[in-house]
Parts: C-alpha cells; structure tokens; sequence
C-alpha cells in the first residue's frame, strides 16, 4: 500500500501541472495512467501538432508542452505508474483506497481526476463476430512478433501502425494490406517500400476495400473484404491485425458513484471537487457553466483543486498563500539553490 | 436561421435551427442529438462525430480536405458520404442539410 496525499489518475497536462502546483505547497502525489507515457491526448493524439494558445508560449508541439511540463515537476520527484488503470476505489474513515488492475494499492485523503476524455483503448472492428477471436487470431496491437512466422496475415488501416507492420511481418509472412480508400497516410520512403514489396508479391494491397464478414467457427479460416463497388473478395487468414488508432473511454470512473453527466463530471468551481469529498475532477473531464476545453482551464482547476486538498491532507495546519517568487518554502521545495 | 436534419441510424428525423457559424457538430450537441460523441471537442483528433452527408448535399458543402479525410478512416464504418461533423460549418447555403449519424462512433 502506497500512502500519500493525493493520487492523481492522469498524466496529461493537466495532471502533470496538477503535480506542480500540489508540490510548492508541500504536499507529496503519485501519478497513475493507462497509457505507457505521460502526455495524455497531447501525446497520442497529436504530439506533432502546434498549440499557440499556452500563455507565454506563442507556439510549441504537443510533445514540446509535455516535455516541459515534466521538467518543471522533476524538483518534486513524484512517482509515475504508468500503464496501470484505477479500477476500484472506497472510504475507509476519510482516506479514499485505490485499487490498480495491476493489484496494486493506494491510499490517501484526496483524488484528483484528471483523466480527459477517459482512457485510451484500441479502437475495434466493427463485426461482431470480430470478438471470438480476439487475442487469439485478431490483434490490435503487436506484442511478440515471432509469434507470425509463415502465416497469411491480413492487416487493417491505412496509417503509420499498419504500414510498418505491414513491412516488417512481410519478412517471414504472407500480408494483405487492407484500406478504406487508395490513399495510405504514411512517410514517403515507407510507401515506396511498401510498393517494393508489392512489386515482389510479399505484400498484396487492396484498396479500397472494407472488412465484410469473417469465416470459420472456431478457428478463422478466412475474411470476405468488400469493393467500394460491391465487388465481393475470399481472403485466406491466419490472423487480422486491425489499425484504427485509439478511442476514449471513460471506463472504470463510471462506477465510483459520481454525477455524471454526458461523461463528464460536475464539479464546484471553487475547490474543483466532485459530489464525492475528496475526490476532484480536473480538465476536460471535468464540467460547470462556462467550461472551456483548453489545457489552460485546466492549469486554473489544478491550482484550486491542490489548494483544497491541503485542508484534507493537512486537517491541524494552516494554510498559507505565497508567491513562487517570495516564499522560502516553496524555493526549497523546489530545490532553488541562492 | 438554417434548418439541419439529424437523422438516426433507424431513420428517425430531428429537424432543429442551427445558428450560422456553428458547426453540424455543435448544432447536434447543443440540441441533445444522439449518436454524436466528439470526445475530442472539435480538434479534428477522434473521429466520433462521424456523420453521412445526404447523397444531394454531398456536393454542395465545403469538399473534404486530408487531414479530415485521414480522421475518417479511423471512424465506424465510414462510407464515400463520410464526413466529420465537426468541419460543416452550418452557413445560409446549408438550409435543410440532411446528415444521418452512424449506428455508433466507436
């Protein structure tokens, strides 16, 4: 059982900031995030992207704003448990215990939700049918390679994900590249390398073709792909690996008994907490009228949020505004050296 | 104020006023229109404000550039009358514009 001040369940921005401004005024926090990296939607939706609306920075990327964010929390060495998902919270007196699907546990008197839109998953085929051979035929994501060895593999998507795929697997495999339309978004080298292959018949490609129906009961023996024109085609398949990027999914949060409405999460604009004590909600999970999506809302609820929680996590001491400028405290905290 | 058409995967119709200058997509979220998700609020980032264009009013919007056309394909089921709703923007033109929203986004 980890003890601290504060959990915080989510590593985008407004998480991280959360972090800092829970750190100079002297309370401890662990980070827990289902993705493998902090950044958030930053990171996995578009780390390449600018962003011109991050006060006193006219412009920088989504992974720039990230990277930044991380070295501005470094003095307050918070632990990150990354690629872990808060399943199960309870109370137990006024300390709220955490349960990760890694079996791992938390406790402490404040939660602060900054989880955004929810929690990334793959995003699946459509066909029902689709769901019996999951983790055994289909994939959406590879994690041992080896593991497809002489095999007919079809592959779904038309980005980065199932391009490299694509070539890579075509080196011991027999590939199907699939697409909605004739257009791949990928790197320029990657789609002459991919026209290399076809051109040696390592790598078939059909666009524009759609997933029609799988076949086989126990075992998937093949899958019909449709034409744009309705043209019908008989594929034999070992195995699917299907590319459509990732969804949000708000998951677990559901359940712990908070108001939600249209899968956010009412807050008091005050302290940012929910209709549960303890446990606030920050960023674009959270919502209250005039609510704007923009990491910089997000910034302003942290620092309310973090303020509310030193009156739970330090009930007998007083708390006391200061400037980052002035305070001996929070230099030390930080680590400022005179 | 131009009239937008939400209609449903089963075919039931909404007809609702759409201020100039919104998007398709805020039009729907704005009148509690289902099978609208825009978990990404409108940065072209999710792809869960698929819709489908009437066939009739496919050429008379704005034409589909390719960061929307590259969102799309990570979309439910998209089809050649795919678009994003949140990159319509609701204009006088587009009086009476007919969308039909997917049986789910994700």
């Amino acid at each position: 059982m980890i003890k601290t001040d504060a959990i915080i369940i989510g590593a985008g921005p407004t998480g991280l900031f959360a972090v800092h401004q829970l750190g100079i005024i002297g309370l401890k926090c662990e980070v827990v995030d289902n993705l493998d990296r902090a950044g958030g939607q930053c990171i996995e939706l578009y780390p390449d992207k600018p962003i011109y609306d991050i006060p006193a920075v006219p412009e920088c990327t989504g992974e720039d704003l990230t990277n930044n964010l991380l070295k501005q929390i470094e003095p307050f060495k918070s632990n990150f448990h990354l690629g872990e998902r808060v399943e199960e919270i309870k109370q137990e007196n006024n300390i709220w215990i955490l349960k990760t699907n890694k079996g791992n546990f938390f406790s402490a008197p404040n939660i602060i939700i900054a989880g955004g839109v929810g929690s990334f998953e793959p995003r699946k085929l459509a066909l029902k049918e689709a769901e019996k051979f999951e983790g055994n035929q289909i994939f959406y994501s590879v994690s041992n390679k080896d593991q497809f060895q002489n095999k007919k593999i079809s592959i779904f998507g038309g980005g980065d994900s199932a391009l490299d795929w694509a070539l890579e697997l075509s080196k011991k495999n027999e590939i199907t590249l699939i697409h909605r339309r004739t257009e791949f978004r990928g790197a320029a080298h990657t789609l002459n390398e991919i026209k290399q292959k076809e051109k040696e018949g390592k790598i078939f490609v059909k666009t524009p073709y759609n997933l029609k129906s799988i076949e086989g009961n126990k075992t998937m023996t093949g899958i019909e792909i449709e034409h744009e024109d309705g043209k019908i085609e008989k594929i034999k398949t070992d195995y699917i690996l299907s590319f459509f990027g990732l969804i949000m999914k708000l998951g677990p949060i559901a359940d712990w008994g908070l108001n939600i409405d249209k899968k956010t999460i009412p807050v008091n604009t005050e302290t940012f907490e929910t209709n549960k004590k303890g446990i606030f909600a920050i960023g674009d999970i959270c919502t209250y009228p005039g609510k704007l999506k923009l990491i910089l809302s997000g910034f302003h609820e942290g620092a309310l949020a973090a303020r509310a929680c030193f009156k739970r996590a330090k009930p007998n001491e007083t708390y006391r505004f200061e400037f980052t400028t002035a305070s001996k405290n929070i230099h030390d905290r930080l680590g400022v050296k005179k | 104020m131009p009239k937008i058409t939400y209609i449903s995967h089963d075919g039931k119709k909404k007809i609702v006023d759409v201020p100039t200058g919104l998007s398709v997509m805020e039009g729907a979220l704005q009148n509690n229109i289902d099978g609208i998700d825009a978990d990404c609020g409108g940065s072209m980032a999710c792809a869960t404000c698929h819709i489908y264009v009437s066939e009739n009013w496919v050429n008379k919007i704005e034409k589909i550039h390719d960061a929307e056309q590259d969102m799309l394909d990570m979309a439910y089921e998209p089809k050649k009358n795919s678009r994003l709703s949140c990159q319509i923007i609701v204009s006088n033109d587009l009086d009476g514009l007919e969308v039909t929203t997917p049986i789910k986004q994700t």
